[in-house]
């Protein structure tokens, strides 16, 4: 599954978008950003409703496919910012953390 | 270029969260460059921010320097902060001593040194109350 196919899965609003044909092939849901760099797998896409610079960082340390912010989560505008500068792709959606991954992963096959 | 290897040295400040990363990122960018796999590159970014962000929040900021040979890359992470009284402790996952204000950030949750361990070849931690400390990480490239 594709950026562009999740983000019309979870009627995502496109905040950043870097590369919509990436393949994302996992799914990682949390908010304390060391479980992130420790846990989350390279290509997934991150469930989360933190909202600040560092989580830029992190998706892109991390090699994640797609940042997925939920529960209706602004960025903010630093993390939008950063997100462009260092090509982290980056979706909004009003859906609960839990929802979103249980979509994704309905379609994630 | 420094004969055999490249070095890279960054001085990492404290308190600044904005920037906090940029070294990793950057040694990240180089290892892109020289075509080191990006499994390897995930290791070594990983490693490399828990250090960065702990010496932005705990030792108000540091010198981060990156060796990158032929078949690894050694990473030192100095500070001269307060100190680490119990390192066997603050290796403990979960064990953290960030403020709230600092787990507000998403930060604290306690799994940056064991991440640094983790994903880590080698990893060597030295410290001293009240002089600082020191991380030294290698990673070899599969």
């Amino acid at each position: 599954m594709t950026v562009n196919e999740l983000a019309d899965i979870l009627n995502a609003r496109i905040d950043v978008l870097a590369d919509g044909e990436r393949e994302i092939s996992s799914g990682y849901c949390g908010d304390f950003l060391s479980n992130v760099m420790g846990k989350a797998p390279a290509d997934s896409a991150w469930f989360t409703v933190m909202s600040n610079v560092n989580v830029c960082a992190v998706a892109s340390l991390t090699d994640c496919a797609v940042v997925v912010l939920c529960e209706g989560t602004e960025p903010d505008p630093a993390l939008t910012e950063r997100a462009k500068q260092n090509e982290v792709n980056l979706i909004l959606t009003g859906l609960p953390v839990y929802e979103a991954a249980v979509e994704t992963s309905r379609h994630l096959g | 270029m420094n004969g055999d290897h490249i070095h890279l040295e960054f001085a990492v400040s404290g308190n600044n969260f904005a920037s906090a990363g940029s070294a990793s990122e950057e040694v990240k960018g180089t290892l892109k460059k020289l075509g080191i796999p990006s499994c390897d590159i995930r290791r070594v970014a990983i490693a490399m921010y828990e250090g960065e962000i702990n010496m932005v929040i705990h030792a108000g900021g540091g010198v981060a320097t990156a060796d990158i040979y032929l078949d690894r890359i050694e990473i030192v992470l100095a500070d001269k902060g307060k100190g680490i009284p119990d390192v066997e402790l603050a290796m403990t996952p979960g064990w953290s001593t960030a403020p709230e204000d600092i787990r507000a950030l998403g930060f604290g949750a306690g799994m940056g040194l064991p991440n640094m361990k983790k994903y880590t070849d080698e990893f060597v931690i030295e410290s001293e109350v009240g002089v600082g400390t020191t991380v030294r990480m290698k990673i070899f490239f599969s």
